[in-house]
């Protein structure tokens, strides 16, 4: 394994994050923002929501931030240099195997799903406060899912930029990524679903009910949640089934 | 030590549409796999191509566009998957030792593919770095290279406002960063202005000097005669003929080639004009065409148009070349390079 080569794309991809900083914090936090302070303040202060639903909301405001950092880190750049710029074909052929780009790639969006989440907390916090009731009881187990959700966001962004074609991209998100963060129990706990037994059921499939679950479960584990246990399993069961698939397509698209 | 290239019998078929870069060569349709589904068509891009490039060798692949060059040049640089056959830069085997091979060679691609959110001294950068050239070198090289290229004014400009002659010359500049034994350039002067396409001749025979192989592909005729010590042209996947450009030019019989057009179709005339003194071959062509292959050109159309006339056919049109790869490609394919 060429490690230089490596951690070279990795500070190449770094550079490029660096540069469109600005343009990124919009990108990743003006939306959940704007609607943590319409529900978590607007609604939550007129007494339409109960105050418990700030702290409910903090963990699925962090999932939807840190998944879509990374699915767009990874996936966007991934359609765009594969079939209209070519810019990756330089790194495909720099003297490492194809398929540690594609882990490069994962490794870099999963960074920055990281940075996202980890800024969404305080942004979030500042403007939701008081009766904010953030209680992280097992820091290492809040770390521990954090990074499994922040790479479920990269793995992800690398099996949809690798089957998307360029043209689909708007349907990428409406047909993805919307019903995924809409059914992913990111503005609602999984519990909130008992009345809709068969929805309850068939939005498992969706892993971002884990990520946003298991956030809930490690940072304000006083409100229900599903197992952490359960939560683990689903997290790694979707990563390494969506990095086997983004790897396999990977190559199919690196080589024809 | 130098590396040469070697292929053997290399084959690539496509079953679904070939990259755009990639070209085509003949076609032909595979049966139905089952009944009821549409049957997947079949592009033979590659049909057995066998080569042998030596080490420090300019070479050249000239065809007509979608004749197979640059999926030849993808098979060499581990991008294309061959069907079957094997390909070697050096001793190494391009499909098995991939890390290998990469480290060996630099590649021009036919479309730009420069990396468009970093600046032109961030990508050669970048590039040495990915090669594990140390930093302090990587900006030297970078330096050198952009002096070389006349690009040290926009060195640190982002590349997307780059012209395509700018955005060509860096794309040769970055593939020569690590200095590369074997240096594949596909079409590179394709977009290019006059002087720039000079000043790139230059610098491919400087490089070549400094002991590099160098695999060029082109539909230019003029840029393969002055380029290459080698060269072969390819057609429909194929290599259908290998060799300096003066033997390939010496190998047209007689060497001219008087393109001829008459007002109607005559066999008989045809026959005549074959036994006129100097001419070696005669072909009729599309419509009432011939080519006359000749080892004189200027003092054949006076008899020509004696022997047309002596039997009551038009002369509508005459073409003189002199000896060249042009007509070399026209004697073994029947069509134009520029078709």
């Amino acid at each position: 394994m060429n490690w230089k080569a490596f951690f070279a794309m990795l500070a190449r991809d770094a550079h490029v994050a660096r540069r469109n900083f600005v343009a990124l914090l919009f990108q990743t936090f003006l939306q959940p923002l704007m609607f943590v302070f319409i529900f978590g303040r607007v609604m939550v202060g007129s007494g339409y929501m109960p105050p418990a639903y700030k702290s409910l909301l903090l963990p699925g405001i962090m999932a939807i931030c840190m998944v879509g950092t990374g699915i767009w880190a990874v996936a966007m750049p991934l359609i765009a240099e594969f079939q209209f710029t070519r810019e990756i074909e330089d790194r495909l052929l720099a003297p490492m195997e194809i398929s540690w780009l594609a882990i490069e790639k994962v490794v870099a969006g999963t960074l920055q799903a990281l940075a996202a989440g980890f800024m969404v907390i305080p942004a979030a916090w500042l403007l939701l406060r008081p009766g904010v009731d953030l209680n992280v009881p097992h820091p290492i187990l809040f770390a521990v899912v954090a990074l499994l959700v922040a790479l479920f966001s990269a793995t992800g962004g690398l099996a949809l930029g690798c089957s998307m074609q360029q043209t689909h991209i708007g349907l990428m998100f409406s047909l993805i990524v919307a019903p995924m963060i809409f059914f992913g129990c990111t503005y609602y706990p999984w519990s909130a679903l008992d009345k809709f037994p068969v929805l309850q059921k068939v939005i498992l499939v969706n892993p971002l009910v884990y990520a946003s679950e298991g956030l809930r479960a490690t940072m304000i584990p006083q409100f229900p949640h599903l197992p952490l246990v359960a939560v683990v399993i689903g997290l790694v069961f979707f990563n390494a089934l969506l990095l086997a698939v983004g790897l396999r397509n990977f190559h199919g698209k690196s080589v024809s | 030590m130098v590396a040469g290239i070697r292929t053997r019998d290399l084959r690539k078929v496509y079953t679904s549409a070939p990259p755009v870069a990639a070209g085509t060569g003949g076609f032909s349709f595979g049966a139905p796999k089952a009944k009821g589904k549409q049957p997947r068509p079949e592009i033979v891009a590659l049909d057995g191509i066998s080569l042998e490039i030596l080490p420090g060798e300019i070479f050249c692949l000239l065809g007509p566009n979608g004749a197979g060059k640059s999926t030849t040049v993808g098979v060499l640089t581990t991008r294309v998957r061959p069907t079957s056959g094997q390909a070697f830069i050096g001793e190494h085997d391009v499909w098995k030792e991939q890390v290998a091979v990469k480290r060996l060679i630099g590649v021009v691609a036919q479309r730009p593919n420069l990396d468009f959110s970093l600046t032109a001294r961030e990508i050669l950068a970048f590039h040495g770095a990915y090669f594990g050239i140390p930093s302090h070198e990587r900006a030297k090289r970078a330096e050198a290279l952009l002096d070389r290229f006349k690009l040290t004014d926009r060195a640190d400009q982002m590349v997307r406002g780059f012209s395509g002659g700018m955005m060509q010359r860096l794309s040769i500049a970055r593939a020569m960063m690590h200095d590369p034994q074997v240096l594949f350039l596909d079409e590179p002067s394709a977009g290019l202005d006059p002087q720039t396409r000079l000043l790139l001749w230059e610098i491919v025979r400087e490089y070549n000097q400094s002991g590099k192989t160098i695999l060029l592909t082109t539909h230019n005729m003029e840029e393969a005669d002055a380029l290459c010590k080698r060269l072969a042209i390819i057609d429909h996947g194929r290599v259908i003929a290998l060799g300096t450009p003066q033997e390939l030019k010496a190998s047209v019989p007689g060497g001219y080639l008087l393109r001829l057009r008459f007002g109607l179709h005559s066999p008989d005339l045809l026959q005549r004009l074959q036994r006129l003194a100097g001419v070696r071959e005669v072909r009729a062509t599309d419509g009432n065409g011939a080519d006359l292959y000749a080892d004189r050109s200027g003092s054949l159309v006076a008899e020509v148009a004696n022997l047309a006339s002596a039997a009551g056919v038009e002369l509508c049109d005459v073409h003189i070349s002199e000896p060249s790869l042009e007509n070399l490609f026209l004697h073994h394919t029947g069509r134009s390079l520029r078709e």
